[in-house]
């Protein structure tokens, strides 16, 4: 099949009328002038009067195409011969982990010849990419999806959780799951409720940099990962990225309390009224326990509840907002919302009516604050007390898209919304921290 | 040094790189300004660089071989010079309008042919130098020439680049860097290997830095400027020659060049005049320790306390060779210890050629070679370090003793400040390449090159005519300036300070240059340095004779005033009075002599005057004044 990388228009005509490919060695004639190269894709969205060619040199350059210009195909594209390093010894005695790639790019390699980066999704990839997992485990690979995390939907979340289940009572030691990084916090809660008293680790992964680079953050943050789901005495859902800008530490936070807090950095992630359960240290390849709460790898029977209802919605409230987003969920059958209130956890009066409306009409409304750290309290101010009045819950120090993820999972379980409140009240996976002394030593809430 | 014919009869041919950092306002993808870090760093990280694959699954052995050995980079940074960008940490901006415009003003000048559309691309470089484990680079123009001397030189390519950051140390498997450079815009032009001499090598290279000059827009002094080489001869390899600095020393790097691959072809063919074949250096190495337990070597001695070996290996055939000399102060076995160094981090090793010495006796060697079975036309090599290192040494120079039969191994190498060269890593393969998606590509339009050929500034001998007819310099002072970097500096001083042009000529070529040449770092003074200093000259607050003294004290304290710089050194101008006292104070302290030769005596007066006051007040006040006290002397007798 011909691959036409992203051209349109006119560029697109000039290169089906010759027959190319994108890697094809072509030669573009004009004005008395013809350049060789090989043709290369074109980032969708741009012009159609350039084509893409890689130089001898190994330098793309943009070629301005008018209507004298024309193409001719002078070699086929030569296919990337990849040869793989040989598998390095793995022991069978290892703690086997099983990893899941729901997309991004944990491990790729880049096709030098068209600049397309491709994902390393076999084992064998892996263990060639990242030699230092085949002495840390043994380990099946396996694609779930390939999608940016943004388009992973609570379905997604479902049948992760299913996939992870198979594997534990397969009987390994424990699970990875590799995904952008970009919704990868409300992921992580979902699973935490989705699977109940895990006995086994289950570890998010992601990288901050693209795998295909040297500095790419994804190898190491995947050798912690691993490590943590063969040997870490702890279990349950965590997420284990960069501490910090330096390739030494990882942290493991729990999967309940942790939030993409930068958009590029490498220690983006943070647990937010939490401490991190753990730190990984990446030289040594060493497990430091930082707290101790989780449950011990092995002392529980898992317990899997996947199903999740999508009709609930998180509401930021802004000094704006207009109270008919409130009703226009309500309208469209939506079971539950939670508000992302200020401070303590208010919205304006005006939303008063829209919010009481709602829990007549059996709608769960939960209230979480946008300061992020911290516990809502809504017996301070008059506004909170009205709010609780008309049926608002206050839920703590549960982050709003831990929240979210709890309260689809909570209405996939049931449909008694007495039961929905109570369990959306309890502490369920870690996700309410019953006391916090944080930051009353340095001034610092992180 | 051999003569053009004999270039010519053994194929040399040169092509020369050179990359000249732009002097933007900000850095090539981020908002960080283009200067160097004055301050202690702030911030440290380290990072570890990973090999990635290219394309057809190999991955650089030197890069694997870094990894492997658990290479750290701790890179050192400072809030002023770097941001997340430099860091690795957020991705990079735009590619800088302000840069590309320079690289095509210099396409241009250069009679290149400006690409349509930019496209930057990520070069896989793995040292640690950039943190992202690439560098940005991209082709602005291609196919141009320029002529120097009535012959056309082709330039393959004028391309933009992010400047590394700089090495600031190495310990064990610790390298670090500072961040402060990374990323400043460089300038890449780049010849055809054409060139037939050191002598025309070194008149292309003036050539294209006068045309970069001429932009008016690259930085200038040490470290803006680097040169590298590609040298190769017929019989010999094509060598690149990596960071000469020095404009002066292109010519002798390229002769020692060629004297070192003409030696190791000799070395070759004497290797085959004995018969030596490449299986003959198997390199089965031998732990010797037990033969220095009483060694009055220090380097051995040590290794073997510290829980280390010495290990030795024979050399078939090379008694007389690894000690031959290629180049000044550089032998076969300084090759050979360059890649011990490299592939074993040894400090250095020992051969036979040079032994007995260091401590090593006669009869250690003696014992050594009869361990290894030595011959007589046989040499060995000693490396005595941690048994891993010692063994990766000493394989590393096998495998260079190898090379030797071959002839001149294709290498990357590094330029010495003495014009020698040193081995650096194995050369490249053809660059590992691929887009850098991060930053949108750059249409260059026609109405883009119209505006930029509107403004290049104009041919050197308009320059000429400009400053003799406007500024009514002389012609010596004319060439001078042309010559020096100061022309802008100059206009815009002119212009603005009303000092007159011939003086802030002098300053800018003469006085600049001694200063130079006394060590005084005057290549960090600013254009503002400059016009600040005739400007406190022309408001009167100091003498124009203060103007070296006080750009000497700016260049060493650039974030100071010329006004710190005034008061620092004392320079204000004397008042009236101040300056009368003076005046009174010497006249009295000679005024046998002013009895004696009455106006005669004022010549002597006003130099005894100036001596005290030079810099401090204006010579014409001084000769009017003592004229007046002496005469007003005189009248009261």
């Amino acid at each position: 099949m011909k691959e036409l990388g992203g051209y349109r228009g006119r560029a697109l005509g000039l290169i089906t009328a010759a027959g190319a490919s994108v890697g094809d060695k072509v030669r573009l004639r004009r004005d008395h002038e013809a350049i060789d190269g090989l043709l290369m894709p074109r980032t969708s969205g741009r012009d159609d009067t350039h084509l893409v060619l890689k130089l001898a040199t190994g330098y793309n350059v943009g070629v301005a195409i008018g209507e004298g210009t024309r193409i001719e195909v002078v070699g086929a594209g030569a296919e990337p011969a990849l040869s793989r390093p040989p598998r390095p010894a793995s022991s069978e005695s290892l703690p086997r982990v099983t990893i899941f790639s729901t997309g991004g790019t944990i491990a790729s390699r880049v096709d030098y010849r068209t600049g397309a980066v491709e994902s390393a999704l076999t084992a064998e990839d892996l263990y060639s990419f990242v030699p230092e997992l085949a002495s840390e485990a043994d380990i099946t690979a396996k694609v779930l999806y390939s999608v940016f995390s943004e388009n992973l939907t609570p379905q997604h979340w479902k049948h992760i959780a299913e996939s992870v289940r198979d594997e534990i009572q397969s009987g390994v030691s424990g699970v990875v799951i590799a995904q952008g990084t970009d919704t990868l916090g409300y992921c992580a809660a979902a699973l935490s409720f989705a699977l109940q008293s895990s006995p086994a680790p289950v570890a998010f992964v992601a990288a901050q940099r693209s795998s295909d680079r040297p500095s790419s953050d994804a190898a190491s943050n995947l050798i912690g990962a691993v490590s943590v789901a063969a040997r870490a005495p702890f279990a349950g859902v965590v997420v284990a990225m960069h501490e910090w800008m330096s390739d030494e530490t990882l942290l493991i936070h729990r999967g309940t309390k942790v939030r993409k807090c930068h958009t590029s950095r490498r220690d983006a992630f943070k647990s937010i009224g939490a401490n991190p359960i753990a730190r990984f240290h990446l030289a040594e390849r060493k497990l430091e326990i930082l707290e101790s709460d989780l449950p011990t790898r092995g002392s529980t029977r898992l317990i899997c509840k996947p199903d999740f209802d999508d009709r609930a919605a998180l509401l930021k409230f802004h000094p704006a907002m207009n109270a008919g987003i409130i009703d226009w969920h309500v309208d469209n059958g939506y079971r539950g919302l939670i508000l992302e209130g200020t401070g303590l956890g208010h919205v304006s009066t005006t939303c008063l009516p829209s919010i009481a409306r709602a829990v007549e009409k059996g709608v769960f409304v939960g209230m979480t604050s946008q300061c992020l750290w911290g516990r809502v309290d809504m017996n301070v101010y008059s506004t909170g007390i009205d709010l609780q009045k008309i049926g608002v819950h206050p839920l703590e120090d549960m982050l709003p898209e831990t929240a979210l993820a709890k309260l689809m999972w909570v209405l996939g379980q049931t449909e008694d919304s007495a039961k929905v409140s109570e369990i959306m009240r309890a502490n369920v996976a870690g996700e309410i921290s019953p006391r916090r002394i944080e930051g009353v030593d340095n001034g610092n809430h992180e | 040094m051999a003569t053009t014919s004999e270039y010519d009869s053994i194929g040399l041919k040169v092509g020369i790189e050179i990359h000249r950092q732009l002097d933007t306002e900000r850095k090539l993808f981020c908002d960080c300004p283009t200067t160097m870090s004055e301050t202690e760093p702030s911030v440290r990280f380290l990072r570890r660089l990973r090999p990635t694959q290219s394309e057809l699954g190999q991955v650089d052995p030197a890069a694997l071989f870094e990894f492997q050995k658990g290479r750290a980079i701790v890179y050192e940074a400072d809030e002023t010079t770097s941001c997340l960008v430099e860091m690795d940490e957020e991705p990079p901006k735009d590619l800088n309008p302000e840069a590309v415009e320079i690289a095509l003003a210099t396409s241009i000048l250069t009679n290149s042919k400006p690409v349509e559309e930019i496209h930057v691309m990520r070069k896989i470089v793995i040292d640690g130098s950039n943190t992202t484990g690439f560098q940005r680079t991209c082709v602005v123009a291609v196919n141009g020439w320029i002529t120097v001397d009535g012959k056309s030189i082709p330039i393959q390519q004028i391309s933009l680049e992010e400047d590394a950051a700089r090495k600031t140390g190495e310990s064990g498997v610790t390298v670090s860097y500072r961040i402060d450079r990374l990323g400043i815009p460089l300038v890449e032009v780049s010849t055809g290997p054409v060139i037939t001499s050191p002598e025309e090598t070194e008149r292309v290279a003036k050539a294209i830095g006068n045309i970069l000059r001429d932009t008016g827009r690259v930085k200038r002094g040490l470290g803006t400027i680097r040169q590298d080489l590609n040298v190769s001869l017929r019989d010999g390899a094509l060598i690149e020659i990596k960071g000469v600095q020095e404009l002066d020393l292109l010519s002798k790097a390229i002769s020692y060049e060629v004297s070192r691959q003409l030696e190791l072809l000799r070395i070759r063919d004497e290797l085959r005049s004995r018969g030596i074949k490449e299986a003959q250096l198997a390199g089965e190495s031998a732990d010797v320790s037990s033969l220095f337990a009483r060694t009055k070597s220090k380097v051995v001695r040590e290794a073997l306390s510290s829980g280390g070996v010495a290990l030795a290996v024979k050399l078939h055939g090379f008694h007389g060779l690894i000690g031959r000399e290629l180049a000044p102060g550089l032998r076969l076995g300084t090759e050979m210890a360059s890649r011990a160094s490299f592939w074993g981090r040894v400090g250095g090793i020992f051969h036979t050629d040079e032994l007995p010495a260091y401590g090593i006796s006669e009869e250690e060697v003696l014992s050594v070679r009869r361990t290894l079975g030595c011959g007589e036309s046989d040499a060995a090599v000693l490396v005595a370090d941690s048994e891993d290192k010692a063994s990766d040494a000493l394989t590393a120079v096998v495998e260079r003793a190898r090379e030797t039969l071959l002839g001149v191994p294709t290498e990357t190498r590094m330029a010495t400040a003495d014009g020698t060269t040193r081995y650096m890593r194995p050369r490249p393969g053809a660059s590992r390449m691929y887009p850098e998606t991060d930053v949108p590509p750059v249409e260059v339009t026609q109405e883009v090159l119209a505006r930029i050929k509107a403004k290049l500034p104009p041919p050197r001998e308009a320059v000429m005519k400009e400053l003799s007819t406007d500024y009514q310099l002389n012609k010596k002072l004319v060439d001078q300036l042309v010559e020096s970097e100061y022309v802008c500096v100059f206009r815009r001083v002119c212009s603005e300070s009303g000092v007159a042009p011939s003086y802030v000529a002098t300053v800018l070529t003469e006085n600049l240059k001694s200063l130079g040449r006394d060590g005084v770092p005057v290549d960090r003074l600013t254009p503002d340095h400059f016009e600040s200093v005739f400007a406190s000259i022309r408001e009167g607050k100091v003498a124009k004779e203060a103007a070296p003294s006080l750009l000497s004290w700016l260049s060493k304290n650039t974030n100071s005033t010329v006004e710190d710089g005034i008061r620092e050194l004392g320079l204000r101008m004397l008042s009236e009075d101040e300056l009368r006292n003076t005046v009174d104070r010497v006249i009295g302290a000679n005024h046998s002599l002013i009895e004696q030769r009455g106006e005669g005596a004022q010549g002597k007066i006003i130099g005894l005057v100036m001596s005290e006051v030079r810099g401090s007040a204006d010579p014409a006040t001084v000769a009017n004044m003592v004229k007046a006290r002496i005469a007003g002397r005189s009248r009261k007798k």
